[in-house]
């Protein structure tokens, strides 16, 4: 075991993947010898040598179609998206291409590629550093949708992923990468030396795909959250003194349908949580999963805690970001759905 | 003798620790590349896209076929919008340093590629604009205090708080709103320049982009459309040789240069000396009469380099040899300029040090009246309940209804 940040961790997951399969490849854009802006791909090339770890050209779609074009050929590649902002020239590669290739062959390809990105704000990134795309990739049938909340599963999960065999996009959270963020700008930073899940093993594990973690079991109400967001929900529960149970979804395709409707049909009360816009966001599907399946054990109207439905405002990011008093907020109305009380 | 097909990575021929070399870098000696006529075939001058066209020699005396001429006083002109926009970056850098602005991005050493440039074009033509280009801001006359309030994100901030310092845009200077997702204005500097054509108006698109960002689709896509229908539009790539960390080469690939990319697509490509004021404003004011008489667009690459790191947020000594920008064969835009106006006798030191120091006190005076609309952490600010505003012409419902959840948040 060693204490690592999400960065190493995810830096780990490679060189344990690389160590044990000559097929996984690492490319993108300032990757190789410099090591990614993020710092994660650190140290690959050295070791790995350029034929594996190696740099792109600034093309997004043409490095996602590269990367199809390897797997097609037998190779495992991990393909860096600098900023996960930046990866709407391959969206025609992921949507059309990636996605579809086994099924438009009958299963006689496919393209097990995993595509990296940093997401989410935060770290003052403005409209084109800082926004959260897994619903548009959620809602592409083909791609598994994956975000880590922390170092623990982020090796474990990009482990999981390049070994899924079917394409899976892989969002990091980056304002995690250096420690777990409860959404108060204002508290000095904390790192992940201190966290139970900064403690992660140096060799091979898995956190499987489709499998959520119950953070916090209670019995009052569950919030339904991912990524940047599970560290806010913790927070505002523990300010709140509530009995809440917490769920880190960790996959987002496939989705744990099962953790959730069992907490639900439990507490009887949700909140759904995410970073990302609000119309069309994940949480409008996760709000009508939970309602076809849990009706009847309901006591309230599902609330959802979101960004903003407007682009991400650099100047009043903490405005944007669903900090803790809107999840507070959505908590109590779900606590105390009295309309009069909370109009 | 190894016979198998080996993956190729591009190297830069040096890296931290070792010594400089930019012997890749093809020169062609000042005055001898031939200047054609505007409307000369594409086909008859691609040997344009592989020389490089110089006007100033080592003596500072400008040479051959391609000096524009220019008036001294035009020359001191674009002295002084130069000089100015490298004390800017300066100015602006330190604030960054100081915890005032949050992000920069300075243009240090390539300063001609932009002011050269949009000098020889007509303040109608529309201007899409890359980040690193600064100085077309301050040529057009874009207030300096409105520049430096966007980097500060305060009241009047012409982005209303939304984007990136260095982002700017100016509507009425016709200067496009930047992006932050990279190439993307390429193609549209073309769509505006075939507009130009379908409203039978003369004014004419210019764009810059990276030579590591054209490896982008998009300037795929802006020079199939320029070609195919003659788009009144002049595309600049500004190769400064580094994208990040990785070198020209790994955009550049196999090809002779980032211009001659514009002969596959039958247009004319210009390969330049980006740091030789009167040349690259020979090499553009050529572009824009071909694109006024009807003949189409022309890519021009501007060969530079980039003497600051990346951005505030890069360290360029992990990548590069710190003192790589001492052996760069092409110098300094400023200086070159400078010595040029000293050898004309239409300039001297001690004006040049009066001119510094002017823009010196101009920037001082600017960044005191810019801090006091507010900065990102004091003084007056934006009202948060804007961010709601301009993401539609009339506010849905839904949106009405998330500003009122915000109002009560921040109450």
């Amino acid at each position: 075991m060693a204490r690592m940040n999400m960065i190493q961790a995810i830096n780990s997951a490679m060189h344990t993947l690389m160590d044990r399969d000559p097929s996984v490849v690492v490319m993108g854009e300032d990757v190789g010898y410099f090591g990614g802006v993020f710092r994660c791909t650190e140290g690959l090339q050295k070791r790995f040598g350029e034929s594996r770890v190696f740099d792109t050209p600034i093309a997004e779609g043409g490095i996602v179609a590269a990367a199809i074009g390897m797997a097609v050929n037998g190779l495992r590649p991990i393909a860096e998206i600098q900023f996960a902002d930046y990866v709407y020239p391959a969206y025609d590669q992921i949507v059309s291409e990636l996605a579809r290739i086994r099924y438009r062959s009958g299963g006689e390809f496919t393209a097990p590629v995993v595509v990296r990105m940093p997401c989410g704000g935060g770290i003052r990134g403005g409209q084109t550093h800082s926004q959260s795309p897994e619903a548009l990739f959620a809602h592409v049938c083909g791609v598994k949708v994956v975000m880590p909340s922390n170092p623990y599963d982020a090796k474990g999960l990009l482990i999981s992923s390049v070994e899924e065999g079917d394409p899976v996009i892989f969002l990091e959270p980056k304002r995690l990468y250096n420690g777990p963020f409860d959404g108060d700008p204002h508290k000095p930073a904390v790192t992940w030396n201190t966290h139970p899940q900064g403690e992660v093993p140096d060799g091979d594990y898995r956190v499987p795909l489709g499998k959520a973690q119950i953070v916090r079991e209670g019995s009052a109400v569950t919030v339904v959250a991912y990524g940047t967001l599970v560290h806010v929900a913790l927070a505002a529960v523990a300010q709140m003194g509530i009995d809440a149970e917490v769920i880190d979804l960790r996959s987002i395709m496939p989705l744990d349908t099962e953790t959730i409707v069992r907490s639900v049909k439990k507490t009887g009360r949700c909140v759904v949580a995410h970073e990302a816009t609000r119309f069309a966001g994940l949480g409008a599907e996760l709000s009508a999963t939970i309602q076809e399946e849990c009706f009847w054990s309901l006591e309230a109207p599902i609330q959802r805690v979101t960004g903003w439905d407007t682009p991400y405002p650099l100047a009043f990011e903490w405005e944007y970001f669903p900090g803790q008093k809107r999840l507070i907020t959505a908590l109590n109305k779900v606590l105390d759905p009295d309309p009069e009380v909370n109009s | 003798m190894n016979n198998k097909p080996q993956l190729h990575v591009p190297h830069p021929p040096a890296r931290p620790g070792e010594k400089p070399d930019f012997s890749y870098v093809a020169l062609s000696p000042a005055g001898a590349v031939p200047r054609p006529s505007p409307g000369a075939n594409a086909r008859d001058i691609e040997s344009l896209a592989v020389e490089l066209v110089r006007v100033l020699d080592d003596g500072h005396r400008a040479l051959g076929e391609w000096n524009p001429a220019l008036a001294p006083d035009t020359l001191r002109e674009g002295l002084r919008i130069m000089v100015l926009t490298r004390v800017y970056d300066e100015r602006m850098l330190k604030a960054q340093r100081q915890g005032r602005i949050s992000f920069y991005m300075k243009s240090t050493g390539e300063e001609a590629v932009a002011v050269a440039a949009g000098m020889a074009l007509d303040p109608k033509d529309m201007l899409f604009p890359s980040y690193r280009v600064q100085g077309l801001y301050l040529l057009r006359g874009v207030g300096m205090v409105d520049l430096m309030c966007q980097l500060l994100s305060n009241t009047r901030d012409m982005c209303k708080g939304r984007q990136l310092p260095v982002m700017y845009h100016s509507a009425a200077k016709r200067l496009f709103s930047i992006s932050g997702n990279l190439a993307t204005q390429v193609p549209q500097a073309v769509g505006w320049a075939m507009g130009s054509s379908i409203k039978g108006e003369t004014s004419l698109a210019a764009t810059w982009t990276g030579e590591g960002s054209s490896a982008e689709a998009d300037v795929h896509y802006a020079m199939v459309f320029a070609s195919s229908y003659r788009a009144p539009a002049i595309i600049n790539i500004v190769n400064n040789q580094w994208a990040i960390s990785t070198f020209q080469g790994m955009a550049g690939g196999q090809g002779p240069s980032f211009a001659a990319r514009a002969l596959g697509f039958g247009l004319p490509g210009i390969r330049v000396d980006g740091n030789d004021f009167p040349a690259v404003y020979a090499v553009t004011r050529w572009a824009a009469e071909r694109a006024r008489q009807g003949l189409g667009a022309t890519v021009i690459e501007l060969v530079t380099y980039r003497a600051a790191a990346h951005s505030t947020s890069d360290d360029p000594s992990r990548y590069r040899p710190k003192d790589e920008e001492a052996s760069w064969p092409l110098g300094d835009p400023i200086d070159r300029l400078k010595k040029h106006l000293v050898a004309l006798g239409e300039w001297s030191d001690e004006k040049h040090q009066a001119l510094v120091t002017e823009c010196e006190e101009h920037v001082t005076r600017s960044w005191e009246e810019a801090c006091s609309y507010g900065t990102l952490n004091e003084g007056p600010r934006l009202d948060p309940l804007t961010m709601f505003d301009d993401v539609y012409h009339d506010m849905p419902e839904h949106l009405r209804r998330q500003r009122e959840q915000l109002a009560k948040e921040k109450a």
